[in-house]
């Protein structure tokens, strides 16, 4: 049972909690200690030993994340001994990871920096270990480059999480260095979470660096943007802004002022997204037929399905993502209203997802030959690209996107959320079955940030068991569930990372539960401010299904998986 | 029985021989206590210091005391299984003897994997459990949470050894002592515990008429001692390395050490891993930069995860500060 105790830090009398660790009491006290390999995502692993500090009666230091705290401990945390011990493990970090700072994922917001520079250290006293050590690319979505590893370990830990188990430490020579597997039977599934999770900005997306400017140059052709649920809650964090800010004006602005010719979002193809797997889901029900149905929106869900489990392939919604759905109307229904040749279109896709980088790439999405999408950006990215042309999110003077695929329904913005696909799927659903809309539109068990949640939704005569995760190790827990009890649910949701989209691999870093939380409650005010709620109500959806021919638009909207043997990774 | 030779182990004073001193009698009492209806014994035969070689002796000369210990210890605890942690060089010569030896007390011989950290105790969990081979975060102690989750009680061979020894009342308040190195008796000896170094070497016909020095207490984290330092007890392993000064590079000496620790280390923890690199390192120069060796000496001293680490610099700072 906890207790109320006392302890001493730096002098001060503190009052604090039995089983609490020094670094959660000294945060709770704004007393600051540097951390590194500790993550509120992952456990104490206490490798970097950054956090270290004196425990009066105790030789040596001790480190604070993994120190519980004792009545009347007496703890220093900015002694001398303390700062230059601190000082030289920097020194020591330092030692392994090459220093590119100008392209790298935290870069104005470097831990390793701050520190370095807040401890004196000299980040160069040491000639670079690791400058031989190779770069990998996983897919088209991932560069790993472990010449800037510190060996917190933090990205293996988080790959086990998720039950990849991708990333792994082998001896080599007299180290134990990260790399991917080489065994076949485990493959990455671009989810990113090393990505967010690696303090040292070893990872980074493809491209992520690049020369991304080239596709707004060519005056020639008609840019198009479209950009995901997630993203007008969290890429104002890049600006400073806190977490949880709603941006979608500004953000529309922003990309406008690049130079992107229309702006299009893709909680309108979610809401077509919503009205597909609505439908069937009603018809697998009444058929009885590949249950549970899961949801397909989430490419690293996806990949883990035909890479892992080829034989739930037939249980996934042939309906596409969002992000292909849309990329397809845009580049036929679109296209042909607006009388330009979809071959002069180029659409740059923003997502909060390193897996989409893979996803807009595999050629069942192609339609009749071709792609929907020309270029995928995560959140990072394109914060970078305005960044890079001095275009403040902050200061821009918000506008809507283009019509008639810029105004979704609430439905389609709660996407980016855990919980978001299955809530907008229900309130179509209830439409679909009773021909009447909901009472009450909001299905409360559904939502928030636990890792699985369960339901079970009675429409008329018929029950729906509803499953949903976020995170793909609570995914593979489900997936067990089921191998135990096939009737268990007859609907799942899966999104790969914790919280879903809302904490995918290509969104503003740092993570943690408390932003994904304010990214996700903000993306419910968005719906709950919304007329239009509805997915079904949206008029593009019906407009389309009127005007476009039932085979045509099954072309655009539907997709098909297939066993994947793997892609490994590459040297680069 | 129980509080029997618990009563016992206390009034003996015994502490654990693999080196770190610790009062037997209460992790003993801890795993007693520990609420779990599975637990566990491991007898730790990794020998892991270069140039030490007192288990091996006592796998040779004193199994059945040894294993009297392990019997001792599980009956008291009711252990479901016991394991003897083996080296894996002692392996092809004792693991058949200890099986026989120990028949009927449900012994596993787990050969150990390379490497110096193999020989501390929660990686000697890690190891037996399949998991990466590195030291666990403390608290929890193994005494609570050990092997495969439950109550591990961990001793040397030599304390098990003893264990047997005190039970019938034989302990004489000795230890055994590796002698090697420029030694002219090497060996194993069995003196009293109180000794000095230089009385040991007196008593064992091993104090060197040469100009000399020692490395006392393991064949690689031991401290240096010169001759006229050896009026104090060993501490830590009981092993005792003489060197004849005029013919030891020292240079080459503390390069051994670098690249025993670098290669025996888990690379978990920033100041080990790179630490003894750097170390490494710096004794390739011409002349040794004693700032840099003062320096990741402090963060190998005061930040390392485990014993290992912590003790990585000792002889270093001791022969640098005695010999250069």
């Amino acid at each position: 049972m906890a207790k109320n105790i006392e302890v001493i830090i730096n002098g001060k009398k503190i009052k604090a909690v039995s089983g609490q660790t020094i670094l959660e009491v000294a945060k709770e006290n704004g007393i600051e200690i540097p951390e590194l390999c500790n993550h509120p995502d992952l456990t104490v692993k206490a490798n970097c030993r950054i956090c270290a500090v004196g425990i009066e009666g105790m030789n040596g230091l001790q480190t604070a994340c993994s120190t519980v705290v004792k009545d009347g401990m007496v703890i220093n945390t900015e002694s001398q001994e303390v700062k230059n011990a601190r000082k030289v493990n920097l020194e020591l970090i330092f030692s392994q990871h090459k220093e590119e700072c100008a392209d790298c994922v935290w870069r104005f917001n470097c831990q390793l920096l701050k520190l370095a520079d807040k401890f004196d250290a000299k980040i160069t006293r040491f000639k670079d270990r690791k400058t031989h050590y190779p770069t990998y690319k996983f897919g088209s979505s991932i560069i790993f480059d472990s010449s800037k590893c510190i060996d917190c370990r933090n990205c293996v830990e988080m790959c086990q999480k998720q039950q990849v188990n991708f990333l792994e430490v082998e001896k080599h020579g007299n180290f134990l260095d990260v790399i991917p597997t080489r065994d076949k039977k485990r493959d990455c599934i671009y989810c990113g979470q090393c990505l967010v999770h690696c303090p040292a900005g070893a990872f980074e997306g493809v491209g992520e660096f690049e020369e991304i400017s080239a596709p707004l140059k060519d005056k020639s052709k008609t840019v198009v943007f479209q950009f995901a649920p997630s993203i007008r809650a969290s890429i104002g964090e890049e600006f400073g802004m806190p977490a949880g800010s709603v941006v979608t004006g500004q953000l529309v602005s922003a990309i406008k002022k690049l130079g992107a010719d229309y702006v299009f979002d893709v909680s309108v193809g979610a809401d077509f997204t919503t009205v597909e797997e609505a439908n069937e889901l009603i018809e697998r029900i009444q058929n009885k037929k590949n249950l549970p149905m899961f949801t397909s929106c989430c490419p690293a869900w996806v990949k883990y399905v035909e890479f892992n489990r080829p034989d739930l392939i037939p249980n996934l919604t042939s309906a596409r993502s969002p992000q292909m759905m849309l990329g397809g109307i845009i580049k036929t229904y679109w296209a042909k209203k607006a009388n330009i040749d979809p071959k002069n279109i180029v659409l740059i896709s923003v997502m909060p997802c390193t897996a989409k980088k893979q996803e807009f790439l595999r050629p069942e999405m192609e339609i009749d030959g071709m792609k929907a999408i020309d270029y995928v950006f995560t959140t990072r990215e394109l914060a970078y690209l305005l960044q890079k042309n001095k275009i403040d999110l902050v200061k821009m003077e918000p506008q809507e996107a283009d019509n008639p695929l810029g105004d979704p329904s609430g439905a389609g913005v709660i996407y980016g959320t855990t919980g978001g696909v299955v809530e907008s799927a229900l309130r179509t659903t209830y439409k679909r079955i009773t021909g009447q809309d909901l009472p009450k539109i909001e299905f409360k068990e559904v939502r928030g940030l636990a890792g699985v949640k369960k339901a079970k939704v009675k429409i008329k005569n018929i029950t729906i068991k509803i499953g949903i995760t976020n995170g793909m190790g609570n995914a593979v827990k489900l997936l067990d569930e089921i191998k135990k009890n096939p009737r268990a649910y007859d609907y799942i949701e899966v999104m790969a990372c914790p919280g879903g989209c809302i904490g995918g691999g290509g969104q503003p870093m740092p993570t943690s539960p408390e932003i994904r939380k304010k990214r996700a409650e903000a993306l419910y005010s968005i719906d709950k401010d919304k007329k239009m709620r509805m997915a079904h109500d949206n008029p593009v959806v019906c407009e389309f299904k009127k005007e476009v021919s039932e085979e045509e638009a099954h072309k655009i909207l539907h997709t098909h998986y297939k066993k994947d043997k793997g892609n490994g990774y590459e040297v680069i | 029985m129980s509080q029997d030779i618990i009563a016992k182990l206390k009034k003996s004073g015994l502490k654990g021989r693999g080196g770190a001193n610790f009062p037997v009698w209460q992790k003993w009492q801890a795993v007693l206590k520990a609420k779990s209806k599975v637990k566990y014994i491991v007898c730790n035969a990794s020998e892991g210091e270069p140039l030490v070689s007192k288990d091996k002796y006592l796998l040779e000369n004193n199994l059945a005391d040894v294993i009297n210990g392990i019997k001792i210890a599980k009956s008291l605890i009711g252990a479901k299984e016991c394991y003897v942690y083996l080296n894996k060089n002692y392996f092809k010569n004792f693991a058949k003897k200890i099986e026989k030896a120990g028949k009927g007390l449900n012994i596993k011989i787990f050969k150990k994997p390379e490497g110096y950290i193999s020989g501390e105790e929660t990686t000697i969990l890690n190891n037996i459990e399949g998991k990466l081979k590195e030291p666990r975060l403390k608290p929890p102690f193994p005494t609570e949470v050990g092997l495969f989750g439950c109550p591990t009680l961990i001793n040397n061979v030599e304390t098990f050894y003893y264990v047997s020894k005190i039970s019938s009342d034989d302990y004489k308040n000795t230890r055994f002592y590796s002698i090697g190195g420029d030694a002219n008796k090497k060996g194993v000896f069995e003196l009293g515990s109180n000794l000095t170094i230089r009385e040991i070497l007196k008593e064992t016909g091993n104090l060197p008429n040469f100009d000399f020095f020692v490395q006392s207490g393991g064949g690689a984290a031991g401290e240096i001692l010169l001759s006229g330092e050896l009026f104090r007890p060993v501490y830590g392993v009981g092993s005792i390395i003489i060197f004849d000064k005029e013919k030891t590079d020292v240079y080459l000496l503390m390069k051994k050490w670098a690249d025993f620790f670098i290669a025996g280390n888990c690379d978990k923890c920033t100041p080990c891993r790179e630490g003894v690199y750097r170390i490494k390192e710096v004794l390739k120069t011409e002349k040794i930069d004693k700032e840099i060796l003062k320096d990741i000496c402090l963060v190998l001293d005061r930040t390392s995860f485990c014993p290992l680490g912590r003790n990585v610099s000792r002889p270093f700072t001791t022969l640098i500060e005695k010999l250069l």
